[in-house]
């Protein structure tokens, strides 16, 4: 992937009021980002500033070496001028239109039949052969969503905007639509922009996500990255992670390569962070998937890392799995999640009010220094 | 049969459409996309004459055109003869009283076209011109033939503006509704009797017009 920033879609957009906005990031060509954060972060308003809905009070939104946007400059090019491919939430089709009419009106060759071609091209791309004559409202969510997407890239945009485009279909048409889009963006070579509420939808297609808060970008990252190493507690909380909590570094041992942190009665080993002082309170998160239950008819040699024992409070089966919260030392502040497979629990004989002890994994811990 | 009459309502009302569809179309389709306080103003002041007596609006044109005021000062220094009592004057009031027939039905259907579809069509690469021709007018079209055929009939059947406004002059300003009231002063009925029936059928034939068109296209267009 090309990280050069001067090539691809560079955002930069700022403001107070009506929407504040304060957000960034660059999107490679090829490369899918996708914008999450709950209602009224700003998504769509980013979305509609790239494609030239929306203005910003001040910013930058620049492909290639083509300024769209440049508030400093006086540039603001028109939607018409911007070369985007957008689907709409709620596809936005012309009901008047059929499917191949839809993706034909915005062609530019010369003769009818090779605008007709094309769409159907385009038809094809997106598996809607034989719907071609069909009006919106004759087709499933599913088939307006794929008529969308293929008109969005009738003229061969350099950025494509996808702004909730599986929110209006059911779940079942979300994950074949889901599916379509990882395969078709193979052979995409724009930058791609995908807005969602949706984080599962965020970790499956995105390449990095960019996620917002009141109008402001606080973290771009690849989905992995930001799930295990999220920047702040803001982020965490916004990207559903739980296991979050605060601590005191209390030393660094260089020899061994890590730091401890005091958490309650308990002092953890994690990953070596020299640059935060002894001394400091922070904020810390362990991923449920390194939380370790110890087998309790068979201990092993790694429930020496950071053992930790508490009372089982809550046990929630979701399909195969189980979520388990356990109150560390029965302590209602200190609730650790820990995720396992339905087997390994009954397996384990784990119920509410068992005691259980569980270790969490050093390189599964990650600090964050708390928020001034 | 008072034919001249007839021919003067038809000519007052085709010209009163012809000016007042277009004029109509840009009012409606901007009020549809506003939300302020001044559009809730200008919808006020443009429904007043679905209100107001038309003895009353008549009134205020009537002063307005006459030739102590500016606009009667001017149209009086250009064409050289007075706006009121005018066939121009009476067209000019029947714009007027017209606008609420010709705007609402044109706002209502531009008011019903979902916000995004101009922007997906501006995002395609439409320029707002073709939008507007591939994109929304044929989506608002049975609006703005509802508003044609109101403003039409409507025109026809004025009565109070016009008589204020034109005064009652034959082949100049008596359109056949003046001309009926006229009939019923000198008793003759028959004559009233039929000028009224074809007045009742032309408007139950447009007014059938508008709900057969519509209700087809609703039916023909679930988006």
């Amino acid at each position: 992937m090309i990280t050069d920033d001067s090539v691809g879609l560079q955002v930069r957009l700022q403001q107070a009021a009506p929407i504040r906005l304060d957000a960034g990031f660059h999107c490679a060509p090829g490369e899918l980002i996708v914008l999450v954060g709950p209602s009224g972060s700003g998504k769509s308003t980013i979305l509609r500033c790239i494609a030239g809905l929306s203005t910003a009070k001040k910013g930058l939104v620049r492909f290639n070496d083509t300024s769209w946007l440049d508030t400093d400059l006086g540039v603001h090019l028109p939607p018409q001028k911007r070369s985007v491919g957008m689907v709409f939430q709620h596809y936005a089709l012309f009901p008047h239109l059929s499917a191949l009419d839809n993706i034909t009106v915005t062609l530019s060759e010369a003769t009818k039949s090779q605008r007709e071609q094309h769409a159907r091209e385009l038809l094809d791309l997106v598996n809607l052969q034989g719907l071609e004559s069909r009006r919106p409202s004759e087709l499933s969510g599913g088939q307006q969503q794929r008529v969308a997407l293929a008109r969005s890239l009738a003229r061969d945009p350099d950025v494509l905007l996808l702004d909730e485009p599986f929110s209006a279909v059911d779940q079942v048409t979300r994950r074949k639509l889901q599916r379509e889009l990882a395969r078709l963006r193979q052979k995409l070579e724009m930058p791609i922009i995908l807005v969602t509420h949706d984080l599962d939808e965020a970790c499956m297609l995105a390449d990095r996500m960019c996620v917002l808060h009141r109008g402001e970008s606080l973290q771009t990252d690849s989905p992995e990255s930001m799930m295990s190493h999220p920047d702040s507690d803001l982020v965490a909380r916004l990207v559903g992670l739980t296991n979050l909590f605060s601590g005191e570094v209390m030393e660094h041992r260089s020899e061994a390569q890590v730091t401890l942190l005091r958490w309650g009665n308990y002092s953890l080993e994690c990953r070596y962070r020299p640059e935060i002082q002894p001394g400091d309170t922070v904020n810390w998160i362990v991923p449920t998937q390194h939380v370790i239950l110890h087998r309790r008819e068979r201990p092993s040699r790694g429930e020496r890392e950071n053992p930790v024992k508490g009372v089982i409070r809550d046990y929630v089966v979701l399909g195969g799995d189980v979520s388990i919260t356990m109150f560390v030392d029965d302590n209602p502040d200190l609730p650790l999640t820990l995720s396992l497979s339905s087997h390994v629990a009954q397996r384990n004989f784990l119920a509410i009010g068992e005691h259980i002890s569980v270790s969490l994994l050093a390189d599964g811990i990650h600090i964050m220094p708390e928020a001034q | 049969m008072d034919w001249p009459a007839l021919a003067l309502s038809l000519e007052l009302a085709a010209w009163t459409t012809l000016i007042l569809i277009p004029t109509g179309v840009l009012i409606g389709r901007r009020l549809a996309r506003r939300h302020s306080t001044a559009k809730s103003l200008v919808e006020a002041l443009i429904a007043l004459p679905l209100v107001l007596p038309p003895t009353v609006l008549g009134f205020y044109l009537l002063v307005a055109f006459s030739g102590t005021s500016p606009l009667g000062q001017v149209y009086e220094t250009l064409v050289g003869r007075p706006l009121v009592f005018s066939f121009q004057g009476l067209l000019l009031a029947s714009l007027i009283f017209n606008l609420p027939f010709a705007v609402q039905p044109i706002q209502r259907a531009f008011e019903a076209l979902p916000g995004d579809m101009q922007e997906a069509a501006w995002c395609c690469g439409m320029t707002r011109w073709r939008t507007f021709v591939t994109i929304e007018f044929p989506l608002v079209w049975t609006g703005v033939l509802s508003a044609m055929v109101l403003t039409f009939a409507h025109t026809l059947g004025e009565f109070g503006v016009v008589l204020m406004v034109g005064g009652n002059i034959p082949g100049e300003t008596q359109t056949i509704a003046i001309s009926i009231y006229d009939r019923v002063q000198a008793l003759q009925e028959r004559q009233a009797a039929l000028m009224s029936a074809i007045l009742l059928a032309f408007s139950f034939a447009t007014i059938s017009f508008i709900y057969i068109i519509n209700n087809r296209s609703r039916r023909r267009r679930d988006y």
